[in-house]
C-alpha cells in the first residue's frame, strides 16, 4: 500500500457562461446570476428549444497558438483557456514537467467538427474532408493539446462518463497526486456541443427544459422544473501535493479529501429511483476521506432540473447523510450555469472548493415552488454565509456512472 | 488567370491556412522550415487551394513541393491543363 499524500486545490480556471476566470465566475454565482440566454451561434428558430448557456467573448488565440486554434474544436479552445487560467491562478508553479499530470474529460468531444465534416463529405466528396477532422473530434484531443501548450509530460488521460466526466477527472487526478504518480495534476473537463443536432437529440429524450424564458428555465428542485438547459464550459483545477504547495506558499482553496465512484447498473439514462448508485458514491467519498456525515455542511448537487434527477438525488442525500441531511446547504449551481455535461463535475468541484474557501454557499436560483419530493435546504435564490467544513460535489452521468468529490477546509 | 493573380491568391490562402502573417509567405518561403507546416497542414492547404483556385492537385504531385513558389508553379500548371 502506497503512502497517502494530502492533495490540495491551488488553482481554479473556469470558462463558463456565467464568467471566465475564477473571480468573475465566483462573483456571478454568489450574486445568483444566470448565464443562460437565447442561442446566438446559429438560427435555432426551427428547434423545439432555443435557449442555451454559451460562453461569450472567448478569443482562443489569447490562450493558444493561432494555428492550433484553427485546427482544433471549440471544446479544445475552452479547455486550453481553462488550463492557462488555472495554471496562472495557481501562480504558475514551477514543476518538473514529467511530474505534472493532466486528466481532462469530455462527455462527447468534437461534435461540431464531426457535423461540419459530415456535411463536407455529403456535399463535396471524400477528397474534401479535412485531415484535421480526426485529431479535432477525438475526446482526448483537449488533454493532448493542454499537455503540448504547457509542456507537461506526466500521465495524461481523458475520461468520458457523460455528465459525471468532470468529477471523475477531479477524483482520478486527486488519486494520481495522492498515490504519487504525479506531484501536480491539472484536472477537469470541457464540453462544447451547442449545436442543432445535440439540442435536437437531448430534446427528443425529453431531457431539455421547454421553458422559453432563458433565465428561469433551469430550476433545480423547484416543482415547476421540466428539464435541463444545455451549456458549454471548460474548467480545470490545479491539484497539488500539500507539502509542495505549502513550501511554495501557494494559496490553497481546499483540500481534496476524498473521492467515491459507482454505477447504477439500472438504466442507460434514468437514475435508479432510490438513488442507490448516488448513495454508494457519496458513502464511498466520505469513507475515502474519513469524514462522518455530520461534518458535511454543503453539497454542490448534481441538480440538473430534470424531474427524475432532482427527486432521486434528494432521496440519495437523505439516505447517505441520514438525519443530518436536513442541516446541509444543498445548492445547484446548474440553476445559473446550465448543464455543461462533461465539464459540469469540474465546474461544480471548483464552486464547492470556493464555498469551502470563502465560507459562502452559492444559491439555487429559480427556486420558487417547493416540490414535496424535494424537501432539503436548497439555499433558495440568495447566497448564504456559512461555515463550510466539508463540501461534497455530486455528479451523475447518463450511463449510470456516478462520481462524488469531497472537499475539506485546508 | 495571370501569374500575378495566382501568386497573390496562393499566398493569401496559405497565410490563412497556416496562420502566418501574409508578408511571411514569400515565394521563397519553405513550408516545413519557414512556415512550420506539418504534413496535415499541407493536405489541408492543398484542399483550400483547390477550392479557391478551382484546380485539382493529386496528392502525389505535392511530394516535391517544398516552397510557396513551387506551389504557385504547380497551380499554374494545373490551370493550364484545365484551360
Amino acid at each position: 500500500m502506497t503512502e497517502r499524500r494530502r492533495v490540495v486545490v491551488t488553482g481554479i480556471g473556469p470558462v463558463t457562461p456565467v464568467g471566465i476566470g475564477r473571480p468573475a465566475f465566483w462573483e456571478a454565482l454568489v450574486a445568483g446570476r444566470s448565464g443562460i440566454g437565447q442561442v446566438t451561434r446559429f438560427d435555432a428558430s426551427d428547434l423545439p428549444v432555443r435557449i442555451a448557456g454559451e460562453v461569450e467573448d472567448l478569443d482562443p488565440t489569447a490562450f493558444m497558438d493561432r494555428k492550433d486554434a484553427r485546427r482544433t474544436d471549440r471544446f479544445v479552445h475552452l479547455a486550453a483557456a481553462a488550463a492557462r487560467l488555472a495554471w496562472d491562478d495557481a501562480g504558475t508553479p514551477r514543476a518538473e514537467p514529467s511530474r505534472v499530470a493532466v486528466v481532462l474529460s469530455t462527455g462527447i468531444g468534437g461534435l461540431s467538427t464531426m457535423i461540419a465534416q459530415q456535411r463536407t463529405l455529403m456535399e463535396k466528396g471524400a477528397d474534401r474532408v479535412s485531415p484535421f477532422m480526426v485529431p479535432a473530434l477525438m475526446p482526448n484531443a483537449a488533454a493532448g493539446q493542454v499537455a503540448m501548450d504547457l509542456g507537461f509530460t506526466g500521465p495524461n488521460t481523458c475520461i468520458t462518463t457523460a455528465c459525471a466526466a468532470g468529477a471523475h477527472a477531479v477524483g482520478e487526478g486527486y488519486r494520481y497526486v495522492r498515490d504519487g504518480l504525479a506531484d501536480v495534476c491539472l484536472a477537469g473537463g470541457s464540453e462544447a456541443v451547442i449545436t442543432p443536432l445535440a439540442m435536437a437529440g437531448f430534446a427528443q429524450m425529453g431531457a431539455l427544459s421547454r421553458n422559453p424564458d432563458p433565465q428561469r428555465a433551469s430550476r433545480p428542485f423547484d416543482a415547476g422544473r421540466d428539464g435541463f438547459v444545455l451549456s458549454e464550459a471548460g474548467c480545470l483545477l490545479v491539484l497539488e501535493e500539500a507539502g509542495r504547495a505549502a513550501a511554495r506558499g501557494a494559496t490553497v482553496y481546499a483540500e481534496v479529501a476524498g473521492y467515491g465512484a459507482s454505477a447504477d447498473a439500472f438504466h442507460i439514462t434514468q437514475p435508479e429511483p432510490q438513488g442507490a448508485g448516488a448513495v454508494a458514491a457519496m458513502e464511498a467519498a466520505l469513507a475515502d476521506a474519513g469524514i462522518a456525515p455530520e461534518e458535511v455542511d454543503h453539497i454542490n448537487a448534481h441538480g440538473t432540473s430534470t424531474a427524475l434527477n432532482d427527486a432521486a438525488e434528494t432521496r440519495a442525500i437523505r439516505k447517505a447523510l441520514g438525519d443530518h441531511a436536513g442541516r446541509v446547504a444543498v445548492s445547484s449551481t446548474k440553476s445559473m450555469t446550465g448543464h455543461t455535461l462533461g465539464a459540469a463535475g469540474a465546474v461544480e468541484a471548483a464552486a464547492a472548493a470556493l464555498a469551502v474557501n470563502t465560507g459562502t454557499v452559492p444559491p439555487t436560483i429559480n427556486h420558487e415552488t417547493p416540490d414535496p419530493e424535494c424537501d432539503l435546504d436548497y439555499v433558495p435564490n440568495e447566497a448564504r454565509r456559512a461555515e463550510v467544513r466539508v463540501a461534497l460535489s455530486n455528479s451523475f452521468g447518463f450511463g449510470g456512472q456516478n462520481a462524488v468529490v469531497a472537499l475539506r477546509r485546508a | 488567370m495571370e501569374r500575378q493573380e495566382v501568386e497573390e491568391r496562393v499566398r493569401k490562402v496559405l497565410a490563412e491556412q497556416l496562420a502566418r502573417e501574409p508578408e511571411e509567405v514569400t515565394l521563397e518561403a519553405r513550408f516545413e522550415e519557414d512556415l512550420d507546416a506539418d504534413s496535415l497542414d499541407l493536405v489541408e492547404a492543398v484542399l483550400a487551394l483547390e477550392e479557391e483556385l478551382g484546380v485539382k492537385i493529386p496528392e502525389e504531385e505535392m511530394d516535391g513541393v517544398k516552397t510557396v513558389g513551387q506551389a504557385v508553379e504547380l497551380v499554374l500548371a494545373k490551370q493550364g491543363q484545365a484551360a
